[in-house]
């Protein structure tokens, strides 16, 4: 019985800035519906790895495929179209328009009607507005940001922001979404929220994840499997207990001496 | 509920003929005289907000791109035009200089419109400052071409034979532009400026072709520029290069500053005012008890316009209608 | 080949002066991260308060050189007292202008009788408008940018955009539209080459060209000297690199600051005095055309880098001369000198935007 190919799959990336190699032969693979986590200690690379998956930067050597075909290098919103959503670790929302307005900005890259109807506003057009809004106001409600439509991302709290980011990167309808940090600055029962929420999406949309975290709790308690970098290096792979006991992850957080003694 | 807004535009366009063939003769010279020049700028600021205001592209060039109209749409009605209204005379004076006219300020539309393009598609890389200087740059390249151009007049100037700009015209176009911004933004793809002004890395995130719509903007509002560059040609009947300058198009961006970056209809409120203003300065400043000086002061617009520009940036940046408040930098 | 020489000085010469004042831009920009759009108009003071004011300072010279070191020493406290107490810092100055005014023959006699030419005196009338520019480029800070510190940068270069052409208009109110002619101050005369120089003897140096050269070069020998070895410079480049760190090793920035436009205004005020000596015609929009092509010297050499800033200068003095003079053989009209420097700035920024020496700065994501 042979694999079927990764949905994402990284072989040899390195990622260098001048002199600096922020991620060295970054071999990784990600499967179609995998919950997978990327752990380090800070500075280890990874969000470059996501910035590098998502086009924001180029890979300075190796290759990255997504289905197979090619987006190393490739413009930030061709990955997008492509399938490739994110979340940022500095929410990123588009302040000056309301709720439902970030979540409708995901359906720009689907619009069947461009420029031309939206400047003359031909029949067509109203039809798909129409669409749009009922699959916005649904994605809400799902959500549970219905209430919220129509006001400024600003006045919504901090959890509720980072659920809405994650919900405009899910209305991009992505095969894969990269969370950034999720969890950071969030109260344990929001983390735990969040957890359901990561879960949710998953099984409900079938799509994989990948997502960088620093607590433990969150990362150990729904990813199937991690890998852990350090100064660009990965040095662990596998599922989440292998990784609790694995010397190398230990000594890259804690030091040599806390290896020492587990 | 699109509808709507056609019908709209064309009311408005009924209405607007009917106002300028009831009343024109009836308003002193000066008075409409003002009053074109204000649909006139009206037509300049909003095309420029789109860039300025929704999508948050700061360009000082937009002058550059008027001229381009201006000059465009007189070469055409000096050396074409003659022939081209013996050509329909069959059709009666008024429908033959109409499509003349109409023709006239569509060319200096395209015209400016493909200048807008050129320029757009390697500036809109920057950013900020740069993007602002660029523009600025670009603006004084166009101006120093055309005054080593002898056929179009050079420094001297071009002289415009046919005055056919009027009420109509004017305010046919601002209606235009006004009907095609709002429109424009006001739809998911429209959006899309929005989301280049606030945050254009997760813009692209989300599948937006930023360098796409910040060219789209820019290659419009030059469009409109040189419409409004036609109509202005065919008013002053007189064109020349320094009347185009960097001074013009901080005009215009003042107009849409002072409107409030992105809220179309406050713009259009502010090149009314700024369009009125320096005529009711000037007429302060003439007024026989006010101490010379100050009637020196007065006289040169700019001075209580650049002041008025500073002291606007300094108690209320986001302009007089612009919901908005520009964020404060992240420490 | 002699042409090519004579291009090549007289670029320089030109050049001197755009390096004086992107010096100014770039410094503001490296500490601030902002571009001036104002400065090429304090260079336009300069060039105006060495207008007014020279009849003055070199009748003082004259008159009596002991008064003028005086003079001089005032100079200094004045820059000196700039830096934390600018309005006492202008205060002074008035009263230095009044006092002069009063110890000296009235204008018009002054006018008539101008005062012979003087190398030195042309220095203290160049002291003079540099602390002058200094005075204006502080209190423009203060007023103008301070209060805008957090502000998106757009906010700002509207203000400066709003000084600038206040500066500009109100100058055209205050001096009058038309040009007027900037005295002779040191007796300007084409320079006699020895005969050794062979074939370069037919060449015109005027004492001008290598006034202003010399003095560029003093300029920003000094200046090294004050951003590599004074506590101030070093401070500039602290917060040029990082101003959070800066101000949490103490230093006040906003002094910083100050001083950062203080200097550079100082060196835009010394080019007006320097290029009204070349060229003796001043009109108060004479700053639009230097400003804007002194910035694109700075963004040539790569800006907020010092050195860069001066190449650059040298560098777009040399490239105008020499497209201009030789603008036959190119096919390009003369009228087109302007556009050059607009040319190269479109170029620089598509192709090479952190330019000759600069370093790229990444946003982080």
């Amino acid at each position: 019985m042979s694999e079927p190919p990764p949905l994402l799959d990284l072989r040899n990336v390195t990622v260098r800035f001048g002199g600096l190699k922020a991620v060295s032969d970054f071999n990784f693979a990600i499967r179609h519906r995998e919950l997978v986590g990327l752990i380090g200690p800070n500075g280890a690379g990874k969000t470059t790895v996501f910035n590098v998956i998502t086009g924001v930067y180029r890979p300075s050597s190796g290759a990255i495929l997504f289905e197979g075909k090619s987006v190393g290098g490739k413009k930030p919103y061709l990955i997008t179209k492509r399938g490739i959503a994110r979340t940022f670790q500095n929410i990123r929302l588009f302040c000056s328009m309301s709720v439902f307005d970030n979540v409708r900005s995901a359906f720009n890259m689907q619009l069947r009607h461009g420029v031309s109807h939206a400047l003359w506003r031909g029949g067509g057009l109203a039809a798909e507005e129409a669409r749009i809004e009922r699959d916005v106001g649904e994605l809400l409600d799902i959500f549970r940001l219905g209430k919220f439509r129509d006001a400024m991302c600003n006045s919504l709290s901090y959890g509720d922001q980072r659920r809405l980011e994650i919900v405009r990167a899910l209305a991009t309808r992505p095969k894969l979404i990269l969370l950034d940090e999720p969890a950071a600055g969030m109260n344990p029962t929001e983390k735990t929220e969040l957890m359901e929420l990561i879960r949710f999406v998953q099984e409900k949309y079938e799509i994989a994840v990948l997502l960088v975290e620093h607590d433990m709790r969150v990362v150990m308690g729904i990813c199937q499997r991690i890998a852990v970098l350090d100064y660009g290096i990965k040095i662990a792979e596998g599922p989440a207990d292998e990784i609790k006991h694995n010397e190398s992850v230990i000594r890259a957080y804690l030091g040599v001496e806390a290896s020492a003694s587990s | 509920m699109f509808e709507r807004h056609k019908i709209t535009l064309l009311a408005s366009l009924a209405i607007i003929y009917f106002i300028s063939a009831r009343f024109s003769s009836s308003i002193s010279p000066y008075i409409y005289q003002i009053i074109l020049y204000i649909g006139i700028n009206i037509t300049l600021a909003v095309g420029l907000n789109l860039v300025n205001g929704y999508t948050g592209q700061f360009s000082l060039g937009h002058a550059g791109f008027m001229s381009v109209g201006a000059y465009a749409a007189a070469t055409f009605t000096n050396n074409a035009g003659d022939a081209t209204l013996a050509l329909l005379k069959p059709l009666g004076p008024m429908v033959s200089t109409s499509i003349v006219f109409g023709a006239a300020l569509l060319i200096g539309g395209l015209a400016a419109g493909a200048t807008g393009l050129l320029v757009g598609i390697p500036s809109l890389r920057l950013k900020g400052d740069y993007l602002a200087i660029v523009t600025l740059g670009f603006g004084e390249i166009i101006k120093v071409v055309i005054e080593n151009v002898d056929a179009l007049g050079g420094a001297r100037g071009l002289t415009v034979s046919h005055p056919y700009t009027n009420l109509f015209w004017v305010y046919a176009t601002a209606a235009v532009t006004i009907y095609v911004v709002l429109n424009l933004v006001n739809s998911t793809y429209g959006r899309g400026f929005l989301m280049v002004r606030d945050d254009e890395i997760a813009a692209e995130a989300m599948g937006i072709n930023t360098t796409k719509y910040k060219v789209l903007a820019f290659t419009l509002a030059a469009f409109f520029a040189g419409m409004a560059g036609g109509l202005y040609a065919h008013l002053t009947q007189f064109i020349y290069p320094d009347g185009f300058n960097f001074q013009k198009s901080v005009d215009i961006v003042t107009m849409v500053i002072l409107g409030g970056m992105g809220n179309t209809w406050g713009v259009v409120f502010s090149a009314s005012l700024l369009t009125i203003l320096p005529e009711g300065l000037r007429a302060l400043a003439d007024w026989p008890s006010l101490p010379k000086w100050m009637g020196g002061l007065l006289g040169n617009r700019m001075i209580p316009y650049s002041l008025m520009l500073i002291v606007l940036m300094l108690t209320r940046p986001q302009g007089l209608f612009g919901g908005m408040t520009l964020k404060r930098k992240k420490a | 080949m002699i042409e090519f020489v004579q291009q090549l000085i007289n670029g320089l010469s030109l050049g001197a002066v755009y390096a004086l004042i992107a010096l100014g831009y770039t410094m503001v920009y490296g500490v601030l991260r902002f571009i001036n759009f104002a400065h090429g108009d304090v260079f336009m003071i300069g060039a105006f308060a060495g207008l007014y004011l020279a009849p003055y300072v070199m009748w003082l010279w004259h008159f009596s050189p002991l008064l003028t070191v005086v003079y001089m020493l005032l100079l200094l406290v004045i820059a000196y007292a700039l830096l934390r107490h600018p309005w006492i810092a202008l205060l002074l100055a008035v009263g230095l202008y009044r006092g002069l005014v009063a110890l000296a023959p009235p204008i018009a006699k002054l006018q008539d009788n101008f005062p012979a030419p003087s190398w030195l005196g042309m220095f203290v009338v160049l002291a003079t408008a540099m602390v002058v520019c200094a005075i204006l480029g502080v209190l423009i800070e203060k007023l103008a940018y301070r209060p805008l510190r957090n502000r998106p940068r757009l906010t700002v270069l509207i203000t400066a955009i709003g000084v600038s052409l206040f500066l500009e208009n109100f100058g055209q109110y205050a001096f009058g539209v038309d040009p007027q002619s900037f005295p002779d101050l040191i007796g300007d005369q084409a320079i006699n080459l020895p005969a050794w120089c062979g074939p370069f003897t037919d060449l015109t140096i005027m004492e001008s060209q290598v006034l202003v050269f010399a003095v560029t070069i003093f300029l920003l020998i000094a200046l090294r000297f004050i951003v590599t070895k004074t506590r101030l410079g070093t401070a500039m480049r602290a917060l040029s690199a990082n101003p959070v760190a800066t101000s949490l090793m103490g230093v006040n920035n906003d002094t910083i600051i100050s001083f950062t436009f203080g200097l550079g205004s100082a060196l835009a005020g010394a080019a007006g005095i320097l290029i009204s000596i070349q060229q003796p015609s001043v009109d108060p929009l004479m700053g639009l055309q230097p400003g804007i092509k002194a910035f694109v010297a700075a963004v040539l050499g790569g800006i907020g880098n010092i050195p860069g800033a001066a190449l650059g200068g040298l560098l777009l003095g040399i490239i105008e001369t020499l497209v201009v003079g030789y603008s036959d053989e190119l096919h390009i009209s003369p009228g087109y000198r302007d556009a050059i420097a607009f040319l190269l700035l479109i170029l620089i920024l598509l192709f090479k935007p952190t330019g000759l020496l600069g370093r790229v700065e990444r946003e982080k994501v």
